[in-house]
Order: structure tokens, then sequence, then C-alpha cells
């Protein structure tokens, strides 16, 4: 074989952007899972019976090392997928230059409507009904979040306000909404009142409006494993078509890179605005749906007013590990939920839970760094060309204030 | 209906708030969005409460009756040394590393929850850290016996003086002191210009990394001590893995005070106001004879700074270079 038939696309694979942002993330994720040994080595001292390489391996192991692997599995791809939706909309409003931090209120509203149609309508022992109700509560959950988003949306189109203040005062309109229809007179019918339970919701166990599992929950010893996974991927999937593939997805885009420029070229930017933050809003509200339909899920709707949802904000963070590529949101929310599973069996080795979340949050510190990692890469990759550029440095570009390696990089870049 | 306690309520909603929305704006004023206030918060908190614990345990500064005000002050400045610490994660990836600050700053807000609830468990068997500390100034809490029944019997003196914490007095000088700070001094005025064209700051022999090292860290301190006055004043100084959203809070504040001081204290104060009366509106007759919920008035707060906004929306004050990492060379 031709030895330059192997090198060729090699060298073209190794200077592709993508090559380099995954191996950057790989890069950060590494170091972020040696700080967190680093972290449990430390406090191994002051608990007895710590054993910090047997963290460091449930950490890798994530969910495989519980007691009951199947339900574990199940139950981490069911936690990934209102994920993946906050993700998704923290994403797809990014894309067009908008901070979308009224994911939590976008999220509470999507489960409010959901909730409404999934519990007041019974379809008991009427299975085809319950299918039907199902899907019209994520429909009704869908348009809630999008009005929920338009808010900010339109404000900001309209009254030229900035986005995060009106989506952090939305989330707690939102939330207080949400205590007060549920605690509402005309919903006393939906309180659980068996014992034990104060301000908690029926489930849809009761009404038979849950999200369908083709019996992927039995597979899984009885997890809460349903469909929800296939509907948040092929809806990654449309987001990512609809931001590269589509004339709104480009318009969408050049309006977040350069509101201006956009707008002189036509492209009409309040549409734009409005449209991102109605799909991020509906994406939200989307989540909120497929996490609180499931059978068995249940809202302590009491105390929703107090605090808000932590799948919102966890949505940023999904967002940015992914850089904002709708379908790398899917693998950074199972990521994200991969060592979270590894936490609870943390305990049985002296570690308390909370240890896996330092650890992704080292992660996504580390996650920032993507520019400083590509350019180490970039240079252990590019040793021999740097030290040519540096013997005979171009003179065609640059000021005389860039350094030769600048050039350089910049001219590998734009090819 | 007693107006000096709607004022003392107010006050206690406003005063956080009010010196975490500037911290804030003096992060963003050097070219930093600080999205990890709500971290620094709860950073700041948690090591103010765990100080005094350990100093009531162990009877310093007269701590013995659990309200000793010496206790409080230096509790504040080790809670303002904590955020200041932690905000260097912020400034370190965004100033040395050109990292996205959102992404930094959504992890310190990740990072600090964690922390507080490791730590607590690890060596308080609980989430949840109580300090038995409570530094609330009334007429009994004086020694001097005279003062104490002139701030008794004086409503004037009792104003100042009665139910009040010394922090509102510290935050209220603070404040004014770093605000006309910012905008009248050397240093100062080299820090917003570095939020607004850092290159041409670096023309004139302004080191960019230094100002924006000075503005973030700054920005930490402030908002650990806000942190820790929010526990103080408003938990009975008990800390956990989360501050009430307050952080997010003070950086809507922050926006809705066009990045201007003098209407970051005015909005924080309608807030403030608007807040308190979300919890005291059962004692005003009017309100409690209508026929609606607490989460109307909850909720009343967030929708009519909306329509504040609505109402004067007017040319951002948002400095021009916030979010960008400083290249030099760049144009």
């Amino acid at each position: 074989m031709n030895k330059t038939t192997i090198i060729e696309p090699m060298k073209r694979l190794t200077s592709s952007s993508g090559f380099k942002s995954f191996t950057a993330s790989l890069v950060s994720i590494f170091i972020g899972l040696l700080i967190g040994f680093l972290i449990m080595l430390f406090s191994s001292f002051s608990i007895s019976g710590a054993e910090p390489f047997m963290g460091l391996a449930y950490l890798f192991a994530g969910p495989f090392t519980a007691y009951d692997i199947p339900n574990d599995f199940g139950n981490m791809i069911f936690y990934t997928v209102p994920l993946i939706f906050t993700s998704l909309s923290v994403a797809v409003a990014y894309k067009t230059g908008l901070f979308n931090i009224g994911a939590p209120g976008q999220f509470l509203m999507g489960t409010m409507m959901a909730l409404l149609i999934a519990l007041n309508i019974n379809s008991t022992g009427n299975a085809v009904q319950g299918v039907f109700v199902w899907i019209l509560a994520i429909i009704c959950a869908a348009v809630a979040g999008l009005v929920w988003g338009l808010i900010p949306g339109c404000l900001k189109a309209f009254f030229g306000i900035n986005e995060v203040i009106v989506s952090i005062m939305s989330n707690w309109i939102a939330a207080n909404l949400f205590t007060w229809v549920f605690s509402s007179d005309a919903m006393s019918h939906l309180v659980n009142t068996g014992a034990g339970k104060s301000g908690y919701l029926i489930t849809t166990t009761v009404t038979g409006n849950s999200t369908p599992d083709w019996g992927l929950g039995s597979l899984t010893n009885n997890s809460y494993l349903d469909i929800g996974i296939f509907i948040a991927i092929i809806i990654a999937v449309l987001c990512w078509l609809l931001l590269n593939k589509t004339t709104i997805g480009y318009s969408m885009k050049a309006c977040g890179a350069n509101k201006f420029s956009a707008k002189y070229a036509g492209i009409n930017d309040k549409f734009n605005i409005m449209l991102a933050m109605a799909i991020a809003g509906a994406l939200a509200g989307l989540g909120g749906a497929f996490y609180y339909l499931h059978a068995g899920i249940e809202i302590q709707f009491k105390s929703v007013y107090q605090i808000l949802p932590d799948y919102g904000f966890s949505g940023i963070a999904g967002a940015f590990l992914a850089n904002c590529n709708p379908i790398a949101c899917i693998f950074s929310a199972l990521f994200i939920r991969y060592i979270n599973a590894s936490g609870t069996n943390l305990v049985s080795v002296g570690y308390n839970r909370y240890f896996a979340d330092i650890i992704i949050a080292v992660i996504i510190y580390l996650a920032g760094f993507t520019t400083f990692f590509q350019n180490v890469i970039w240079r252990l990759f590019k040793k021999k060309k740097i030290k040519k550029a540096v013997e005979t440095p171009p003179i065609e570009k640059g000021g005389p204030d860039k350094m030769p390696e600048d050039i350089d990089v910049k001219k590998e870049e734009n090819k | 209906m007693d107006l000096t306690f709607i004022i003392h309520a107010t006050i206690i909603c406003m005063i956080p708030l009010m010196i975490v929305a500037l911290a804030g704006a003096f992060s963003e004023h050097s070219g930093i969005i600080n999205l990890g206030l709500e971290g620094e918060m709860i950073f700041g908190a948690f090591i103010g409460c765990i100080f005094c614990r350990a100093m009531i345990n162990g009877n310093a500064f007269g701590a013995e009756t659990a309200n000793s005000q010496w206790l409080f002050i230096i509790a504040m400045i080790i809670s303002a040394i904590a955020g200041a610490i932690f905000s260097l994660l912020l400034s370190f990836a965004s100033i040395n590393m050109k990292a996205n600050q959102t992404i930094s700053g959504t992890a310190i807000n990740m990072l600090a929850p964690a922390l507080v609830s490791t730590f607590g468990l690890m060596f308080f068997n609980s989430e949840r850290i109580v300090s038995r500390a409570s530094f609330q100034l009334s007429y009994s809490s004086y020694g001097n016996e005279a003062f104490a029944n002139a701030v008794k019997n004086n409503s004037f003196l009792g104003f100042f003086f009665n139910e009040v914490y010394i922090s509102t007095y510290i935050v209220i000088a603070l404040f004014i002191f770093l605000a006309i700070w910012l905008y009248k001094s050397k240093i100062g005025t080299h820090m917003r210009s570095c939020g607004e064209y850092p290159q041409a700051s670096a023309s004139v022999g302004i080191n960019v990394s230094k100002m924006r090292y000075l503005g973030a860290t700054l920005s930490g301190a402030l908002a650990g001590l806000g942190g820790f006055i929010y526990i103080a004043t408003q938990t009975g100084t008990e800390a956990e893995s989360s501050v009430g959203g307050l952080g997010f809070l003070a950086l809507a504040i922050m926006i809705f005070g066009n990045w201007n001081p003098l209407w970051i204290a005015l909005g924080s104060l309608l807030f403030g106001f608007l807040k308190c009366l979300s919890v005291i509106y059962t004692t005003i007759p009017i309100l409690a004879s209508l026929p609606l919920p607490m989460y109307f008035y909850n909720m009343l707060p967030y929708v009519i700074v909306l329509i504040v906004l609505i109402l004067t929306r007017k040319k951002s004050g948002c400095p021009k270079a916030e979010g960008i990492p400083y290249e030099v060379g760049e144009r």
C-alpha cells in the first residue's frame, strides 16, 4: 500500500476543526477526572474507609457498578431526556445570539400544561385514548413553552430589552403560577391525598395517560426508560437540520453572528429573534412534559415556587459542553448523566454523592478551555511545520505585532 | 400598621441584592460577564457560616452570647475574601485561558453548591450548616443601659438602632464609596475603559489583564459578602447549597439598573419593597381583603419590573467589550 494514501486522509482528519474540538473535549474530560481523583485522594484523609482508587473506577463505570445495572442504566437514559431538551433549548437560542436563561420557566410551563391535560382526562382501561391524550399533552406543553419563550423574544424584538433579565423574571413568574394553578380549588382533585403525601400531585399512572414505553421499562428491570429518548434524538437531529440545512436556520445563525450585517443583508432580525426564542421555549417545555408525563414521576407542586427546577440550568452546561451543536447535545447530556449515575454508587466506597457533581462542574469548567487545548494539540501535531515557519516567516500577511506561529495557525485554519 | 417595620423589612430584602448587583456591575464594567455570582454568593455564605460556627464553639470574639458584632464584621471580611478567591476561577478562565465566560460562570454556579454539600456532609453530617449565630441589634443587646433605654423609647433612635443589622450601614457606605470610586478615581476609569474598548486602553499603557482581574476579584468579594449578609439576615445564619436564585436576580437588577450604580440602588429598592410586600401583605387591610393568594404577591415584583422596563426603555449602558476575551494586537 502506498504510504501517502494513509497519511493524507489522516492529515486531513487531524487538521479538521471537528477533530480538534473533539480531542480538546476528551482532554478536558480526562483532566476533569484527574482533578476529581485528586479531590477524592485528599478527602480520603478525613473520611475513614474511603478508597480513592475505587472511587475513580466507580466514576469511570457510571451506572455499570450498581447492584441492579439494567435498572440504573435505564434510569440514566430517562433522566437524560429532559436534559437533552433543555440543552437544545439553550443551544438553539445561543446560535441566534440569545442567552436563554429562561429554560427553567419554560420547562415549568410545559410541565404545567402537560399535567393539566394528562391528569384531568381519565383514560384508564382505554389504551388508544391514553395515547391520544398523551400526544395532546405533549403538543400543548410545547405550545405553553413556546408562549413562555416568546415573552423574552417579543420584548427583545420590539422593545430592545435584554433577554436575560426578562428570562430571569419570567422564570419566577412561571414558578409562582405553577403553584398557584395547582393549589387553586378547581384543581384540588389532582392533589394526591394518599398517606404521607403533602403537596404532591397524582401521577399519570392514575389516569392512564403516561408516556408509552414499549416494554423498555420491564426490559430494564422496571426502570423509568420510555420512548422519550427516541423522540429526543429525532428532535435533536431536526434542530441540527434546521440550523444547518435550511434558509431559516441560516438567517437565524446570521443574526447570531452579527445582527447588524444580517439586517443589512435583508434578514428580518426581529422575526428571527422571536422565532429562536419560540423554538427554545417549545424545546424546554417538551423537556418538562417528557419528564413528568412518565408513570410514577410525581411533582411536589407546593414547593415549586420556592426553587427553580435544576434541569433548566443544567441545560446551559449541557449546551456549552456540546459547543451549542444540537447533535453533540445528545452526547453531552448523556455524559453528564453518566457521571451523575455514579454518584449514588460512590457512597459504597465512602464518598457522598455530591463528589460526582463536583467532577461534572470541573469538567464543564475545563470545557471552556477548548481554545487553549486546541492550540496545545495543534502544536503537538504540527511541531515540524512551526519550525519551518520560524525559519522563513511569511511576510504577505499580518502586522509586526504578530508572531510567525500565529500567522501559520491562521493560514492553516483558512484552508 | 407600622411604617418602621415595612422600611426595615424592605431594607433587609434590598441590601444583599444591591451589593451583589454592584458586584455584577464591577465585573461587567471591566469586561467580564460574571454569571457565577450565585456560586460566589453560596461559597462566601458557606465560608462565613463555618467561620461563625467555629468561633462560637471556640468562644472567640466574645461570641459566647452568639450575638457579637465583632464576629459579624470579621465574618463578613472572611466571606468577602472567600468570594474573591473563588472568583479567581472565573478570572483565570476568562482572562488567561480566553474561555467562554458563560460556560465558566455556569461551571462556578454548579461547583459551589456541590462543594458546600460535599463538605457539609463530610464534616458536619448535614447538607445544611447551622451556626447558631444571630446578629440582630435590638435595644436589649446594647451594654450601655442609658443608650438602650433611649433606643427603646425614642422612635427616631429606634429607627436606626433597634432591630437592624450593622451590615446595612456597612453595605450602604461601601456601595457609595465603590460607586464613586468606579466613576471618579483613576483606576476605576481605567477599569471601565477595559470593558468598553480594551485595545484603546492597552494603547495608552493600561494593563488590560490586571484591570480585568481587579474587576472580577472585587466582584467576587462583593458577591461573597452579599451571600453572607443574605444568610445572616434572612435565613438565621444557616448555609446551604442555594441562595434562592438571588445571584441571578441580582444580575437582572444590574441590567434593570442599566449597569449604573445609582439606578442599581433604586432598582433594588423598588424590588426589595415589592418583595417585602409579598411577605407582609396580610398586615395591610386593603390588600388582605382582596381575594388574591400569596402567589400573586410573590409574582408581583417580577411583573412590575418587566412593566417598568417596557415603560422606561432607554439606550443600553451595557459595556461594549463585555464577554469578549482580550487578544493582544487585535483591532
